[in-house]
């Protein structure tokens, strides 16, 4: 029998998975891409394992449209890198200081 | 222990070992398909837990469009590796820490041992109605607005994305179309008045 704390924990898991990628990847901004999808996957995780033990159908509703955002998002992300590598023929963040902020 | 729980356990073991490769592996391309392999394990979970219509989303649109995208980019790039990896042995402790604090942090507060509820009935099956049904009765009632504005999210996306990478060339000799229709006959043709015939030479006058 599966319950909610299972569930629960694997989003957890996912989660602190993707934190640690974006601390030891610090300087490849294609892996740390990879890794804020990774959250939004355990985010979508946990929103499907409320919506199936409350029986409410806006927990699938929202990961639905958080679907829908992290294309947009991912789509305008890697158009961003590949105009950075046209320009500057490099991704990696701390070369990335033009703007010295 | 039933078939689903083992089932469960297999697709959560894969899902956590190849988010744990996404981190770990030094080629970003074998970073992209150990995500792809994240992704599918993870649809079969969602699968167990009734949400099938999700699970074939996340495979089409992740799997399909999403992560090729994701492949495209990264080997149209050419990326030299070896700076992007420094800093990586350095920061390994520091990520750990974080990510093993937050995970018990987490663990403590959702109550893991608290929530050993059985989930109760499929409420799709409870209403006769397919998955996809359920989803759709809710999604086109009460979240129609947020669906239009989702549509219009991907639409500002992709009228976003296009132009930021669309370039201009300018050593290169291209049509322009909008001038190819702009242009108007008197710019390119000129049109003389001219008699159709030469007139006749007149008769010279013969002299008496």
């Amino acid at each position: 029998m599966i319950t909610l704390a299972h569930f629960l924990t694997l989003g957890a898991i996912l989660f602190c998975i993707a934190v640690a990628g974006i601390f030891i990847n610090r300087k490849n901004v294609i892996v740390l891409l990879m890794a804020i999808e990774l959250m939004l996957l355990a985010v979508n995780t946990n929103f499907i394992a409320f919506s199936r033990f409350l029986g409410n159908p806006a927990g699938e509703v929202f990961v639905f449209f958080i679907l829908t955002v992290a294309a947009a998002e991912s789509a305008i992300g890697l158009a961003i890198f590949v105009v950075l590598f046209r320009n500057r023929a490099t991704i990696n963040v701390t070369e990335i200081d033009s703007m010295q902020g | 222990m039933s078939f689903q729980l083992i089932c469960f356990y297999a697709f959560a073991a894969i899902t956590v070992g190849a988010a744990l490769a996404v981190i770990a592996v030094r080629n970003p391309v074998h970073a992209a398909l150990c995500l792809v392999l994240t992704f599918f394990s993870t649809a079969c979970t969602w699968l167990l837990a009734d949400a099938e219509f999700l699970a074939i989303m996340l495979v089409l649109v992740y799997v399909g469009a999403v992560m090729v995208l994701f492949l495209f980019v990264v080997m149209m790039l050419n990326l030299d590796l070896d700076p992007l990896r420094e800093g990586f042995v350095r920061a390994l402790p520091v990520g750990l820490a974080v990510a093993v604090v937050m995970l018990v942090e987490m663990l403590a507060l959702i109550g893991v041992r608290t929530l050993q509820v059985a989930p109760p009935a499929d409420p799709a099956v409870t209403a006769h109605l397919s998955n996809v049904r359920w989803l759709a009765t809710a999604l086109f009632s009460n979240y129609m607005l947020p669906f239009e504005v989702a549509a219009l999210i991907l639409t500002v996306a992709i009228v976003a994305a296009i132009p930021l990478v669309l370039r201009r060339r300018s050593d290169v000799r291209l049509q322009d179309p909008a001038r190819q229709v702009r242009v108007q006959a008197r710019d390119r043709l000129r049109i003389v008045k001219m008699a159709a015939v030469k007139a006749a030479a007149k008769p010279e006058s013969t002299t008496p």
